[in-house]
């Protein structure tokens, strides 16, 4: 168990450290460094920035400089909004995209995975056909366009919710909601899909063979092991999520990480980018982890460490 | 056998299935009977329809594309042909329990067995868990697994394959049950834990008192606890009998076929085992005559126009051949000429 | 007697074998393919997708405006008989617009697919067929760059490379390839122990005779179920790479710029993010069917 943990850490920091490295080389391989866009600045407050921020040193200087400060957990300052560093950024602005990310992520699995339980058991049957439709619609309407529609149909016409910001209870709704379609639908279909799967197998027959009642037969004995792989999915869910709220935190305007890194994409604000990723690739990486860790105490045929995807 | 001591009938049942390159009539016109506390045996190639027949008794045919045809399944006086998912789960593991050929798959992989046998006995006998559970390590105990205790937190991929179909039969005997289908229950284990099981199942005939209809391709399986057998074909019957009937005197070449496949110590080993040529039929095409007739080294042309009629050879032997009829008319002329 | 029976003997003819006996099975692909015809879905995505196909590459040839022709005078329109889809802020042709962009979103699905697919295959078919060391290695690079998340790649190489339709298929071939890997591995190793291929090698067939001519040709199925994911998956990143500022640029337009842009003007002109929002959308599901479709088609497993 401990072995496997210790493997594991050392897998995701040597995951990280190749993140690391490709970034700061695509950054850095930009022709003419961060600031030539800007033509107005005059030379010599531009020769007093590249100083600030170390732009002369050696490529080699700046990696090891980036690398043991990235160790120490510190992410570099900004080179948009001066005076303000990375992690300040992060600091702020993650809590209310973790809030909003987890929210969507509820609202995916209460709602994803009855759904494709129920989907599976009344196999081709109307309910079927309509989550499926559902579905298909949630993966084919893309999360801006999803979005826009939410805000135009419930904030404007209808004026039942707030159509952007993040203060009260009901300015969530709709953010949450949006976020979560894509993953959501991705879950039901996974869940029926697995539940078919399942519903198929010999255990199945057997349960039946036993006279066990419907409920039983798909809750205790269909549902843990149509789960398992909806857990594998939680990792990429997380990646998902995190993405979708690039476009969700801006049309929401809603002050979290997502549109943070959206606004320095457009500002072309390096360290932010950088800084942000890493971030971003930490989570994932320790969201997979998590699911590795969860694996085996769902299926007790895979021991720690086993899992083959 | 007398209709008093008749567990189980099924009268002409026919089964068939939607696929996407059309019907599939898997089982047509079968008819079988099980008497009280016997052993039936039904032989035959795999893709026959005897593991159709079974589920069609209890009921687990997958609903989204499969159908009865036609005719009864009449279990312990009651027409059961098609009965709705209540009236069956009453009969399920109650009266009627069922094991399966591949007893991998057939446990819940993420269940204990200790979990998996108590839920049947709570459910059945709506009994407290601590009774349950004393009852399940007595019946684990019962078939053979050794420290039953300390294996019931046990999940089923820690046990052989053998162990498993144990743990198979010790849920199948939870309530008594009247009947015990066994589909296939030896074919995915090897042979000396094949004997193991066979003979587990036939002391708990006798200790149970209940029937138990084996369902096999082997025909040296149903020879060693089967009272009588029956061989399929295609989706039908062509011969039934006692073991020794069938094993002696049977009169169908199907089952002289089947017989003169199996391996035998006094034969010469440089000759190859002689199979049966060609392949069954296409269940999903209507067959006019005989479903054994391509492959029949006997055909004649009635084989190819009409359905063969029952021939009884004896009290419980009947064939269901042309060729039989042919031999039992002219043994009659002879008769009756003499 | 009663009823007269012929009792004469039959010589089997194989008229009569031919009755009862089994049919021959289908080959693989007749079979998938019959399967998919029977598929309603499948075969409406696929109808979608040609005419789709048609009508990016005809339709704006016969058009006599372009896509860039802008009139002011004519500007904000909603549909007309002459404007079917309307025109934008520019006086443009919305229908020629919404064209036009399906020639980009299109090709960027499949440019991109295809570039994932030479990758892929060659990086899975090496990594399965060496096996061994060999196998590791290569699968352990996979298996880093495929705990980060695809589309961080893709942002961050839009951001170096600067949008543009070239970066793009670019950023997509080099980020995505590595599902495309997998699968080949995965597919390669289970073919590879199969006597088909012991037989080759027994023949003298060499390693790269032997992926091209055996085991590719049989993980076509995965292949190219897994390439009718990933066209519709390209369109839709595109289309979100749009929304936050690095897809194509001006004054060329994928159905992701033009529904981005339609986003802001949906307050008054709701029509101008409806068409491309639609396209975006029907095109996906026309994939997703075809997909689901092609999927059970071609999974052996499937097959009875």
């Amino acid at each position: 168990m401990l072995n496997y943990l210790i493997k594991r850490i050392g897998n995701s920091i040597i995951v990280l450290w190749v993140v690391m490295t490709v970034t700061f080389l695509l950054m850095h391989s930009i022709p003419g460094g961060p600031f030539t866009a800007e033509k107005s600045l005059p030379p010599a407050v531009r020769a007093n920035i590249e100083a600030r921020y170390k732009l002369n040193d050696p490529l080699l200087t700046q990696y090891k400089d980036y690398l043991s400060n990235a160790v120490r957990g510190d992410l570099g300052p900004s080179f948009k909004y001066v005076g303000r560093s990375v992690n300040d950024i992060i600091a702020e602005s993650f809590p209310v995209s973790l809030e909003l990310g987890v929210e969507s992520i509820i609202i995916a699995l209460l709602v994803g995975v009855p759904a494709g339980v129920l989907a599976a058991y009344r196999r081709n049957s109307w309910p079927d056909r309509a989550v499926n439709l559902l579905t298909t619609v949630g993966v084919a309407v893309p999360g801006f366009v999803l979005a826009a529609l939410l805000v135009e149909v419930f904030a404007m016409k209808l004026g039942w919710l707030p159509a952007a910001m993040w203060n009260s209870w009901a300015s969530r709704v709709l953010p949450a909601v949006a976020l979560a379609a894509m993953p959501m639908a991705f879950i039901t279909r996974l869940t029926r899909s697995s539940m078919l799967d399942v519903l198929g197998q010999d255990y199945i027959r057997t349960a039946k063979a036993k006279g066990l009642s419907t409920g039983a037969v798909l809750f205790r004995h269909a549902l843990p092991n149509a789960l398992i792989p909806v857990v594998t999915y939680l990792g990429p869910m997380a990646a998902g999520i995190l993405t979708g709220s690039f476009v969700i935190e801006t049309i929401f305007a809603i002050p979290g990480l997502g549109s943070y890194f959206v606004t320095s994409i457009y500002n072309r604000d390096y360290t932010v980018i950088l800084g942000i990723t890493l971030f971003y690739s930490a989570i994932v990486i320790f969201m997979n982890m998590l699911v590795d860790l969860i694996y085996p105490l769902l299926d007790p045929r895979i021991k720690l460490g086993e899992r083959e995807d | 056998m007398s209709a008093a001591n008749e567990l189980l009938a099924i009268e002409n049942l026919s089964v068939g299935f939607h696929t996407y390159r059309g019907d599939i009539k898997a089982v047509r016109g079968m008819s079988l009977t099980v008497g009280q506390g016997e052993i039936l045996g039904i032989v035959g190639e795999s893709g026959c329809g005897k593991s159709v027949t079974a589920q069609a008794v209890m009921g687990l045919l997958p609903k989204e594309n499969s159908f009865i045809a036609g005719g009864r399944i009449v279990f312990r006086g009651q027409d059961i042909t098609g009965a709705d998912e209540a009236q069956l789960r009453q009969l399920r593991g109650r009266e009627v329990a069922m094991i399966f050929q591949d007893p991998m798959t057939s446990l819940n992989p993420v269940l204990t067995i200790g979990y998996q046998m108590t839920e049947g006995i709570m459910l059945h006998k709506g009994v407290s868990h601590e009774e349950a559970r004393q009852e399940a390590i007595a019946l684990l105990d019962r078939v053979g697994i050794r420290s039953a205790k300390e294996r019931m937190g046990a999940y089923p991929h820690e046990f052989s394959g053998g162990m498993r179909q144990r743990v198979m039969i010790a849920m199948a005997l939870i309530c008594r049950p009247k009947l015990l289908f066994a589909d296939e229950p030896t074919t995915a284990l090897d042979v000396t834990i094949q004997a193991q099981i066979l003979k587990l199942l036939g002391e708990l005939r006798q200790e149970y008192g209940m029937s138990i209809v084996l369902i096999s391709h082997d025909l040296g399986v149903i020879a060693s606890i089967c009272d009588r057998v029956e061989v399929m074909y295609a989706g039908s019957v062509a011969e039934v009998g006692t073991a020794k009937e069938i094993f002696f005197e049977n009169g169908h070449p199907y089952t002289q076929g089947l017989l003169r496949s199996l391996p035998r110590l006094d034969a010469d080993r440089r000759e190859p085992l002689p199979v049966i040529a060609g392949q069954p039929p296409d269940l999903s095409l209507d067959i006019q005559g005989c479903s054994f007739l391509p492959r029949c080294p006997y055909a004649m042309k009635v084989c190819r126009d009409v359905r063969p009629e029952a021939v009884p050879l004896g009290e419980n032997h009947t064939v269901w051949c042309w060729r039989a009829y042919r031999e039992q008319q002219e043994q009659g002329e002879v008769s009756a000429r003499g | 007697m009663e009823k007269q029976y012929e009792f004469s003997p039959l010589n089997i003819s194989a008229e009569d074998v031919g009755r009862t006996a089994a049919a021959p099975s289908a080959g693989f692909w007749s079979d998938a393919w019959l399967r998919l015809k029977k598929d309603k879905g499948a075969m409406l995505g696929l109808s979608f997708i040609l005419l789709l196909l048609a009508a990016a590459i005809i339709g704006p040839m016969l058009s006599s405006v372009s896509y860039e022709d802008q009139n002011f005078l004519q500007a904000n329109l909603g549909p007309s008989a002459e404007h079917w889809f309307g025109t934008d802020s520019l006086g443009r042709d919305l229908f020629i617009r919404v064209l036009y962009g399906a020639r980009i979103s299109l090709s960027i699905g499949i440019v991109a697919s295809l570039i994932n697919l030479v990758i892929g295959v060659i990086y899975g078919g090496i990594s399965g067929y060496a096996g061994g060391r060999t196998d590791r290695i290569m699968m352990n690079i996979v298996d880093v760059l495929y705990s980060v998340p695809t589309l961080l790649y893709v942002i961050l190489l839009m951001v170096v490379f600067k949008p543009g339709l070239m970066n793009i298929f670019i950023a997509f071939g080099i980020s995505y390839w590595l599902q495309m890997a997998r699968i080949v591995r995965g597919e390669v190793l289970k073919l590879k122990e199969q006597e088909f291929v012991l037989a080759a090698r027994s023949m003298g067939a060499d390693g790269s005779r032997i992926i091209g001519r055996h085991l590719i040709p049989n993980a076509v199925g995965a292949i190219i179920v897994s390439l009718s994911m990933s066209i519709p998956d390209a369109i839709f990143t595109e289309a979100f790479l749009s929304f936050i500022g690095l897809g194509v640029s001006a004054p060329m337009a994928s159905w992701g710029v033009l529904a981005s842009d339609g986003v802001n003007t949906i307050r008054v002109f709701p029509y101008q993010l409806f068409f491309p929002a639609a396209a975006i959308s029907l095109t996906m599901l026309a994939f997703n069917f075809l997909s689901d479709g092609l999927r059970d088609a071609l999974d052996p497993k499937m097959r009875r």
